[in-house]
């Protein structure tokens, strides 16, 4: 693993927390047994704003949303929704709260418009609002076609559509949403994306998600979660402002695997490199400390390798580059055997 | 401390009928009521047919008393694992498949989602109590005597009050666990040490295995156990149950 700091950095300036906080959380904690699933979280979410919760999976971000949703009970710590202390049976909390699961699951009895119906009472709708709210989230998410029909009937990619428009049905303030677009094909994604980044403004957003694309297209502020600790939490201007490096972007012509190796081995050894990623493609990822020192010496390193190169470009760093910096790769000994990063083990 | 019991309660009657539970029960119920009264009247002539010139047997000629005894017996052994299968799943089912969170993730007590579940598998025992009873009362009847309609109705309460008290108590283990199979375990075995402890003197009339005699004197409109006691027993016993329920269920991560 390579981290880039084992403690919490909260980058400052410009887009920090604004005063009116939506969410606020202090030294929250989660152990089952020996593993800590989540350590210490400091976190406070803006009103109006959509925030990305950023990790591995096994980061800690489906049970940090687990306690904030009160679904599940912090072991230390404590957190507030909508200036509501947190808990497992506060209704009172859950009147502000909208939440979709990683796995959203329903009634396979029940019919699309009957959950909406049934979540809209329970949210406090009722008549002609109850109605005209369904009828809305049912258009919003493309259910309106089968909202007839039984759930058990319902693709993956329904389910979740509906999962969402559960979620928004109340009009709550804070909407938690776990992974919401995981199942959902290119299009959906899109949709779905953007009817997410519509709500800023009028409602909060908590986002979880491994996916970095997604969070830079609709997040304003992210917090990156590894192992259950706060990496860091930032708007996300700032982050990528304050911690992309550049990036060079390599493709050679295929069958020249050796060549490719020399110079990688090659620029290993230079002092501006910082790492060097190779994809199934081919393709490879130089990120660097210090552009002026790259740009001069990296075409005659390649030209002196050997290596011809079908392009060549610096390209805009992304999330994934600042993602990769301050969390870095698990080792494979690091990963269990679903492809998740092993949980920290502490005494008991 | 009952937020969302209305929607709640709404839903969980919609789901007896959409997944057939009560109409199924029902009609298991109405099979029963009615095989009743014919099993009481018939079984003396089916024992000698079957037996034919070989052995004599005694049996008194059959009467409206024996229907009731019969039905009696009846719901209380099918009535009494129904009423476990019919709890077994109510809260560890939708834990286990993620649906309780949907929900309690709304404006809604967790008294309100175990009440509105109870409340359901009571009416869903009493609409089937009242056909069982009703299918009995007609065949009684047209077999046997006309029996009072108020007293039989009464035995019918008391007899579901005695199913209800095998719910509730699955209804714990069901609330207790995430396994419908462990939850039906502990109705089971609570069925049996009731069922054994009931025949202790003295002990028996505060169990509800205590209401079979009042029931059956009240449906024969003749003098008979006073239904006081047990039923209040019952219905402490139920009262305990919930309140468990939802003293483990309040604390309970989903």
């Amino acid at each position: 693993m390579t981290a880039a700091s084992p403690e919490a950095v909260r980058a400052s300036g410009a887009g920090g927390p604004s005063e009116s906080v939506a969410i606020s959380a202090r030294g929250l904690s989660k152990r089952f047994g020996s593993i800590v699933a989540l350590d210490g979280l400091d976190l406070d979410v803006p009103t109006g704003s959509i925030f990305g919760l950023l990790g591995p999976n096994g980061a800690g971000k489906t049970t940090s949303i687990r306690i904030l949703t009160g679904l599940a009970r912090a072991t230390a710590g404590e957190a507030t929704v909508a200036g509501i202390p947190v808990g497992l049976d506060r209704p009172d909390l859950r009147r502000r709260l909208g939440y979709l699961d990683q796995d959203p699951r329903f009634y396979g009895w029940m019919r699309g418009r009957e959950l909406l119906e049934l979540v809209g009472r329970l949210g406090g709708l009722a008549g002609a609002d109850l109605r005209q709210q369904i009828g809305a989230m049912l258009d919003r998410t493309g259910l309106t076609s089968v909202a007839e029909r039984r759930i058990s009937g319902y693709s993956g990619g329904m389910r979740q559509r509906l999962g969402i428009a559960q979620a928004l049905l109340h009009r709550p303030a804070i909407v938690f949403l776990d992974e919401p677009v995981s199942s959902l094909d290119p299009e959906g994604r899109r949709d779905v994306l953007e009817l997410i980044a519509g709500l800023r403004g009028e409602t909060t957003v908590v986002v979880s998600t491994h996916v970095l694309s997604d969070v830079e297209r609709i997040c304003d502020r992210v917090a990156i979660l590894d192992r259950g600790r706060l990496v860091i939490e930032a708007a996300l201007g700032q982050l990528l402002a304050d911690h992309v490096r550049p990036v060079y972007r390599l493709t050679p012509d295929p069958g020249q695997e050796p060549a490719v190796e020399e110079l990688s081995r090659r620029l290993r050894a230079t002092p501006w490199i910082t790492s060097i990623t190779a994809a199934p493609s081919g393709e490879v990822r130089l990120v660097v400390d210090d552009p002026i020192a790259a740009g001069a010496a990296l075409l005659p390193a390649i030209v002196d390798a050997g290596v011809r190169l079908a392009s060549f470009e610096r390209v805009r760093p992304t999330l994934e580059d600042v993602f990769l910096e301050l969390v870095g790769t698990p080792d494979a000994d690091e990963l269990d055997g679903r492809g998740f990063i092993r949980p920290r083990e502490v005494a008991r | 401390m009952m937020a969302g019991l209305g929607p709640l309660l709404r839903k969980e009657l919609l789901e007896q009928w959409r997944t057939l539970r009560l109409p199924v029960i029902a009609m298991i119920f109405l099979l029963v009521g009615l095989s009743s009264p014919l099993l009481a009247r018939f079984t003396p002539e089916i024992l000698k047919a079957v037996g034919g010139e070989q052995f004599t047997i005694s049996i008194p000629t059959p009467t409206a008393a024996d229907s009731i005894d019969q039905l009696a017996k009846n719901l209380g052994q099918f009535g009494g694992l129904i009423a476990v299968l019919l709890a077994m799943g109510a809260v560890a089912t939708e834990k286990e498949r993620g649906t309780a969170a949907l929900l309690l993730t709304k404006p809604v007590s967790r008294a309100a989602f175990l009440v509105a579940k109870l409340v359901a598998i009571g009416l869903t025992l009493a609409v089937s109590v009242a056909v069982a009873t009703a299918g009995a009362w007609f065949y009684t009847l047209v077999l046997f005597a006309p029996l009072p309609l108020s007293g039989v109705f009464a035995g019918a309460v008391l007899q579901w009050l005695t199913l209800m008290a095998w719910a509730s108590i699955t209804f714990v283990g069901s609330t207790l666990t995430r396994s419908a199979l462990a939850a039906a375990g502990l109705g089971i075995v609570a069925f049996i040490v009731v069922g054994i402890l009931g025949v202790v003197p003295n002990v028996g009339r505060f169990l509800p295995t205590g209401l079979g005699g009042p029931g059956r004197a009240l449906a024969l409109g003749v003098p008979g156990p006073d239904p006081v006691v047990p039923t209040l027993a019952t219905l402490a016993l139920i009262g305990v149950a919930i309140f468990s329920a939802w003293i483990a269920f309040r604390r309970q991560e989903l």
